[in-house]
């Protein structure tokens, strides 16, 4: 019985497959989608994922988790699974697996769903799960202490540099992201403004109040923030107020790198943690509240299967089909950033090995399911509407008429008044060229919301959708700030001890000052790009993310040799090898492709060559060297992420051929078995 | 129906982390008996600041 049923739920999902790659009408239901994907999921985890736990990693019941073993009530702490679960998915689920699928879109719905879908199964959940098991065998130590420990030191400092340029791209690229969809925008900026002083109410509340009481805290922050929704629009109908609030993107700009200097150097209750508790309650309600709406409505397709922009002239970011949906889609269908979530707090919360399956492999899946639905919001929005959104003025025109026009010729019909009217209705001046992608999710899912919820607040939903976006994008700005200034700090600590204090001030701002600094440059540079500055920083961390997966796979394909698992290395060694071939061709195209869209280097070169012949408006050469330093800078900075993801495989591969041959190689760094048996009596 | 909603609203209370508070003192009663426990808001604040020095959010 149990058999018949998971061979219905295969044939299911394979008709749904199918149905989905071969249809060429011209629209197709949302819930073929969705069906494909449940059944996908379900096929999985069911089979694959429970393979693997109890094949390649051994997962044994009867050993205690260090939860168990070195219980301190507070990190160490043995928690119901389904709790952990919840915990580690609202660690692993940021922006990322929104904006990814939203501007691979581009390509068709097709593409970008078959690699959310794969990638995770196979690459993803499994990347995820490894790490967080071996982990939690290592007493929770980090990914860099665990290539540090298993492979040597040069795998250690590799992770460490890999993290650290991550964070830098990541939080320049979310800083866009949020610029873009507040600049011209009052009632959009007016709200996310309002969020700032609505968290430091509740960092308050918790810290003077009523200590610790966080659902009720986060229940009246939410509260709030929605006014600050309702209020924005009050603030967009008032001429004055509109006006102060009506901002060009370079003030946004500078706006977003000074918060983000100021909440990195705040203590953490004011801002950060309350921020953090308003944006996860906001998450993971939108997200129920999306996959309920996406089941009632169940949307038409309007985007081809497949759009002609596969071959590379795409308008929101240049390169062909492969590889660059591999890159452009990185959250969603694998991440290396989790393997650093999957190797902090949760290992040290898992009560049972065998939980490792479902919070590993399951978060994932749930977060590939996320991707799912930003590309079903992406795709529903008319072709001609959503390539208007999202494409930058440099490559269709600056001015309506221009836009419409390019992207009609491109069989992708829109009309100037068609854009006008979804702008008025959405409460905007214009959405032409929002680039970013969190415009065109906001239209999408304002339209899904609206249709179920009631039609009339399509504005509503679109700014409480752009605020909703904000709020976890700013959170993971100082979060990611934080971070990187700690390993700063560890870093200058060998250079001159006290700058490795984490508590002395100067120290804290000099550090936080040069992670801001770095990551500041990147946003503004994105911001006087013409071309929307997203088609360079986007790619550029899909690469640096794909690397983190690259050495938190490394680190588990070797860890699998040295345990006598060679013949199982696959499961990790596919993937890898996938990541890196995929990696480095994208650096490849990157640096040495002649076209203008996708090559750094030859960019560079028109510009020079544009800028020295005098072909430039005064404004264009203004801005023109800083790009053109900027367009080679990121070709060095790509190929240098790929030469470390070089560099550790090459040492994961030594350090497997030492196993093989019996050479002596790192002993492994897990911690004694104890038997829970032995731990309870 | 009663005991249901005490569930759900206990699996609410530590999908937020509302209840670690007297999660930490349970333990503490049990681990270390008759050491004064530190207060709420000291256990707050020292948990945030726990929280928030290493890698706690993604992408």
């Amino acid at each position: 019985m149990r058999k018949l049923l998971w061979i219905l739920v295969a044939l299911t999902g394979a008709f749904a497959v199918g149905g989905i790659a071969l249809h060429r009408g011209e629209t197709i239901n949302a819930m073929w989608i969705v069906v494909a994907a449940v059944c996908v999921y379900a096929i999985g985890y069911r089979f694959y994922s429970a393979w693997v736990s109890a094949k390649v990693l051994s997962v044994d019941a009867g050993r205690a988790t260090p939860a168990l073993r070195l219980n301190n009530g507070r990190d160490f702490m043995p928690t119901h699974r389904w709790i952990v679960f919840g915990h580690h998915f609202a660690a692993i689920a940021g922006p990322g697996p929104l904006i990814g699928p939203t501007l691979a879109a581009q390509f068709g719905y097709l593409p970008g769903t078959l690699w959310i879908l794969v990638g995770a199964v196979l690459g993803g959940c499994v990347q995820d799960m490894t790490i967080l098991f071996l982990s939690t065998r290592r007493d929770g130590r980090s990914l860099g202490q665990m290539a540090r420990d298993e492979l040597g030191p040069v795998g250690g400092l590799a992770a460490i540099v890999g993290t650290l340029t991550i964070m830098i791209i990541l939080i320049a690229v979310l800083g866009l992201v949020v610029v873009n969809a507040m600049k011209h925008s009052p009632w959009a900026t007016a709200t996310v403004f309002a969020t700032i002083p609505i968290a430091v109410l509740i960092g308050l509340y918790l810290r003077n109040l009523r200590p610790g009481r966080v659902l009720e805290a986060s229940l009246i922050g939410v509260a709030l923030l929605l006014f600050a929704v309702v209020g924005g629009g009050w603030v967009d109908h008032h001429p004055t107020l509109r006006a102060l609030f009506d901002l060009d993107s370079k003030p946004l700009a500078w706006f977003v790198i000074g918060y983000g200097f100021i909440a990195a150097v705040l203590p953490v209750w004011l801002l950060l943690a309350p921020r953090d508790y308003l944006s996860t309650f906001l998450k993971l309600g939108t997200i129920l509240l999306l996959a309920i709406a996406v089941v009632i409505m169940r949307p038409e397709i309007k985007m081809p299967a497949v759009t002609p922009f596969i071959d590379g002239t795409g308008p929101i970011f240049g390169g062909a089909l492969f590889p660059f949906v591999f890159i452009t889609i990185a959250c969603g269908a694998i991440s290396g950033f989790h393997a650093l979530v999957s190797s902090g707090t949760t290992p040290k919360l898992i009560g049972s090995e065998t939980d490792a399956r479902l919070i590993g492999y399951g978060s994932m899946m749930l977060e590939s399911c996320v991707a799912i639905m930003a590309m079903i919001a992406a795709t529903l929005l008319e072709p001609g509407v959503y390539f208007a959104i999202n494409s930058g003025p440099g490559v269709v025109g600056a001015s309506a008429d221009a836009a419409v026009a390019t992207i009609s010729s491109w069989g992708f019909p829109v009309t100037a008044e068609q854009m006008h009217a979804l702008a008025r209705e959405m409460g905007e001046s214009t959405l032409f060229a929002r680039t970013g992608g969190a415009p065109s999710l906001a239209v999408g899912m304002a339209s899904i919301f609206s249709s179920v919820f009631g039609q009339s607040l399509l504005a509503l939903w679109y700014h409480f959708a752009i605020m909703f976006e904000a709020v976890f994008i700013l959170t993971t700005l100082d979060a990611g700030t934080r971070v990187g200034r700690f390993m700063l700090q560890d870093a200058l600590s060998h250079v001159w001890r006290p700058l490795g204090q984490t508590s002395w001030y100067p120290s804290v701002l000099i550090t936080s000052g040069l992670v801001v600094a770095g990551w500041g440059y990147f946003l503004y540079i994105g911001v006087v790009d013409p071309n929307g500055g997203i088609n360079i920083l986007w790619p550029l961390f899909g690469i640096a993310n794909q690397l983190l997966a690259g050495i938190a796979l490394c680190v588990a394909t070797g860890i699998l040799v040295k345990h006598g698992k060679l013949r199982y290395a696959w499961v990790t060694g596919v993937p890898l090898v996938w990541i890196a071939v995929v990696c480095t061709w994208a650096t490849w195209e990157k640096v040495v492709s002649t076209d203008v869209r996708v090559g750094f280097l030859a960019a560079a070169e028109q510009l020079a060559g544009k800028l020295a012949s005098g072909a430039l408006t005064p404004e264009q050469a203004a801005v023109a060297p800083q790009l053109i330093f900027n367009q080679r800078l990121d070709a060095a900075l790509a190929m240098m992420l790929t030469a470390i993801l070089w560099i550790v495989i090459a040492d994961m591969l030594r350090v497997s051929w030492r196993v093989v041959k019996g050479l002596p190689v790192p002993p492994s760094s897990e911690a004694p078995a104890v038997a829970l048996a032995e731990l309870r009596s | 129906m009663k005991q249901r909603l005490r569930n759900l609203w206990s699996l609410l209370r530590a999908l937020a982390s509302d209840d670690s508070y007297e999660r930490y003192l349970e333990h503490h009663g049990r681990a270390h008996a008759g050491v004064t426990p530190l207060s709420r808001r000291e256990f707050y604040l020292g948990e945030q600041q726990r929280k928030w020095t290493g890698v706690s959010r993604c992408c």
